[in-house]
């Protein structure tokens, strides 16, 4: 039995992931990319590869993926993290029509067909507003962990309205609420529902009918997930794995490459 | 198919357009230090029919622009310009232009002679603004021709019609006042049969131009449309009526026909063909094309050479027994066809579509033209309504590299490319 393995090295953060050849997920690291692209690559494969507790032999085919998916030196092929969150989201959800990833500092939303090829793309053009680093920016300013902001946010009865878009502008206007004698959870539910409308206007332009799936390392804020369902009016899908799902989706399609390669010419395996 | 006639003849219009460009930059170089001024005009609607009557060399600040991007130092006149207080937001070839002026024509390939009369479209939302400028700084006479045109594709009038008769007699009017401040200006009285031979020329290259892009639903496709196109482009626009441009689109014919009867395609391994809707990307012009060449993407067609040529696509031919009202007739006929090719430009794509065989649409809209680039989103949107082409959006400037991000493209072109590669793999198994 074969092992895949997908390497999504983000602006961020770096994801890698190994599935086996039922597609199941048999083992994950996520670890901080830093200013070695290279290394962070290595380090997040080989700490999945002893998470699974596989040897590295078994891995018969490695993809990297995200904005350093060409320093996964070690890789044999890369694939776009558009591409690949849409194929894991698709996996994970197959009736998802459409993906919203967002990402440390970008945000995309992608159209997908049944089989998870990516019919649409649309993301956020040369600035991070809108993406995770805005984010960062309010947990700079208000001296919060980034994994409690969500649930601070949802504390709040009377968010204020965050009106600049520009992520390096918006610490000066949170500390200027904050100066306002507002309250942290009501500047920090601005802040998400800032971040929502933006990624609103991006869903809208390849289509909102569909079932939606949430991926990507701010997918695991709950007060994001709940600002978006209640602007969208519905329920967004959200995985366990949504920080690991380009990884995934790269892992899936060095899977295909594998079984692909089994087929003789002209012929079924 | 010897390998001797292959080496002349492929690549010999990108060989000879740049030599005429050099020695059309060199004489304006010269024109510059004896301190004589030339006709500043633009590619939408340049009349240099009417100009060539009197021998005023011409200028085209679109063109010096955009060769400030392609040799790398765009910025170096952006930063002048904002310096005297020009928006980063407008539109790049007038800062770089502005920038110019301050600099005494300063230019990469020389310089650039200073205005002595400016005659303008209303192709271009921006054109009269620019003309204004020039006007001030030197008190010289801006000519305005405004040539009716809807911006709405489909409900234009042809000759014979009311409505277009008197909309052709009104640019004549505004031809024969352009006529006469020439006259003022040189003292040479007009030349009707001088106009005659330059039409004949413009007959020839207009004819030569839409042919050559006719030849390229070849397959494979005989040249880039946005490189290799940009470089027939300007010589359609810079030798318009002169017997250099005639010969050059003659050659240029002769050669594409040529490779079109030997198989003989680009240097891509070519397989997407795609259409391109806005203007290059001329910060990193090669770059760009490449990152779409690296996936076998080739240009087949682009609007840039519709719009961006003022119409001369569509290959009118004037009539010499009647210069001046064949002469209104096409600038109306071209200019409204240019600002379509802008505002309209799915509707000329879908009817190209099958005889093209374009696989996919790459629309660039950029931040300093929004003339170009506004309405692309809803464009877009309609290409996609209309027909099952995939298409890629991505946003840049064709002069200003500080907007001009190649990673974030890059990925973007990549995943487009890996969408339309899964399609194929599709269509190939029947899927």
């Amino acid at each position: 039995m074969a092992l895949s393995a997908g390497v999504d090295v983000g602006s961020t953060q770096t994801k890698a992931v190994i599935i086996n050849e039922g597609l199941e997920i048999v083992g994950r690291s996520l670890i901080d990319t830093g200013a070695n692209v290279v290394q962070a690559a290595e380090k997040a494969y080989l700490n999945a590869l002893n998470n699974s507790g596989r040897r590295e032999e078994e891995v018969t085919y490695v993809i990297g993926t995200g904005y350093g998916r060409y320093k996964v030196t070690f890789g044999d092929a890369q694939v776009t993290e558009i591409s690949c969150h849409g194929r894991g989201a698709v996996h994970m959800f197959p009736d998802t029509r459409t993906v919203l990833d967002m990402g440390g500092q970008d945000t995309k939303a992608i159209a997908v067909s049944e089989t998870g090829e990516i019919v649409d793309f649309c993301m956020n053009d040369k600035c991070a507003a809108g993406t995770g680093r805005f984010l960062g920016a309010a947990s700079m300013a208000l001296d919060i962990p980034l994994d409690e902001l969500g649930v601070t946010a949802l504390k709040s009865e009377k968010p204020v309205k965050i009106s600049t878009t520009c992520t390096v502008f918006a610490e000066s206007e949170v500390l200027s609420w904050l100066g306002k004698g507002k309250k942290i959870e009501d500047i920090l539910l601005g802040v998400h529902k800032s971040i929502s409308s933006r990624s609103i206007s991006l869903l809208r332009r390849v289509g909102l009918n569909q079932q939606i799936t949430f991926t990507g390392g701010v997918a695991k804020n709950i007060g994001m997930v709940e600002v978006l369902n209640e602007n969208i009016g519905k329920e967004l899908n959200v995985s366990n794995e949504s920080h690991f799902m380009g990884a995934l989706g790269a892992a899936l399609f060095a899977m295909d490459h594998i079984k692909t390669s089994r087929i003789p010419a002209g012929g079924q395996a | 198919m010897s390998e001797i006639n292959n080496k002349e003849m492929v690549g010999r219009g990108t060989r000879e357009g740049a030599v005429l460009f050099r020695d059309w930059f060199q004489d304006l170089t010269e024109k510059a230090e004896k301190g004589e001024t030339a006709a500043y005009v633009f590619v939408m609607g340049s009349i240099a029919e009417i100009l060539r009557v009197f021998d005023l060399p011409m200028v085209f600040p679109e063109i010096h622009s955009l060769q400030t991007a392609v040799r790398h130092v765009a910025d170096d006149y952006l930063n002048v310009a904002e310096d005297y207080g020009y928006s980063p937001d407008i539109c790049g070839y007038v800062k770089a232009d502005f920038a110019m002026q301050m600099q005494n024509g300063k230019h990469p390939m020389g310089q650039i002679p200073k205005p002595g009369i400016a005659v303008l479209t209303n192709a271009c939302n921006t054109y009269l603004k620019w003309g204004e400028i020039w006007e001030r700084i030197y008190d010289i006479p801006m000519v305005s021709i405004d040539v009716p045109a809807t911006r709405e594709a489909g409900t234009r009038t042809w000759p014979g019609d009311d409505q277009f008769e008197r909309e052709k007699q009104y640019v004549k009017t505004q031809l024969k006042e352009l006529i006469e401040l020439c006259e003022k200006m040189t003292g040479k009285k007009f030349d009707i049969d001088r106009l005659r031979e330059i039409l004949g020329y413009v007959n020839t290259m207009s004819a030569g131009w839409k042919r050559v892009m006719e030849l390229n639903q070849s397959r494979p496709s005989l040249f880039n449309a946005l490189t290799d196109g940009t470089v027939y482009l300007g010589m359609s626009n810079v030798f318009r009526g002169t017997p250099e441009g005639a010969e050059f689109f003659t050659r240029l014919v002769e050669e594409m026909e040529y490779m079109s009867a030997n198989g003989i395609g680009t240097l891509t391994d070519e397989k997407y063909r795609l259409s391109f809707i806005g203007v290059p990307c001329y910060p990193i012009f090669r770059r760009f094309n490449e990152m779409f060449t690296e996936w076998g993407g080739a240009f087949v067609m682009s609007t840039y050479l519709w719009f961006a040529s003022g119409g001369t696509n569509l290959g009118v031919q004037y009539d010499l027994d009647n210069p001046m009202d064949s002469l209104a007739e096409g600038v109306l006929i071209s200019v409204r066809d240019a600002m379509d090719s802008m505002f309209h430009p799915e509707l000329t794509v879908l009817d190209k579509t099958n005889n093209y065989n374009i696989d996919g649409v790459v629309y660039h809209p950029i931040k300093s033209c929004r003339t170009t680039s506004a309405g692309m989103a809803d464009n877009r949107r309609a290409l996609m309504e209309n027909s099952n082409l995939p298409s890629l959006f991505i946003e840049s400037d064709m002069m200003d590299s500080r907007v001009v991000g190649e990673a974030q493209m890059k990925n973007r072109i990549d995943a487009f490319f890996e969408g339309l590669a899964s399609r194929k793999a599709k269509e190939a198994i029947g899927a």
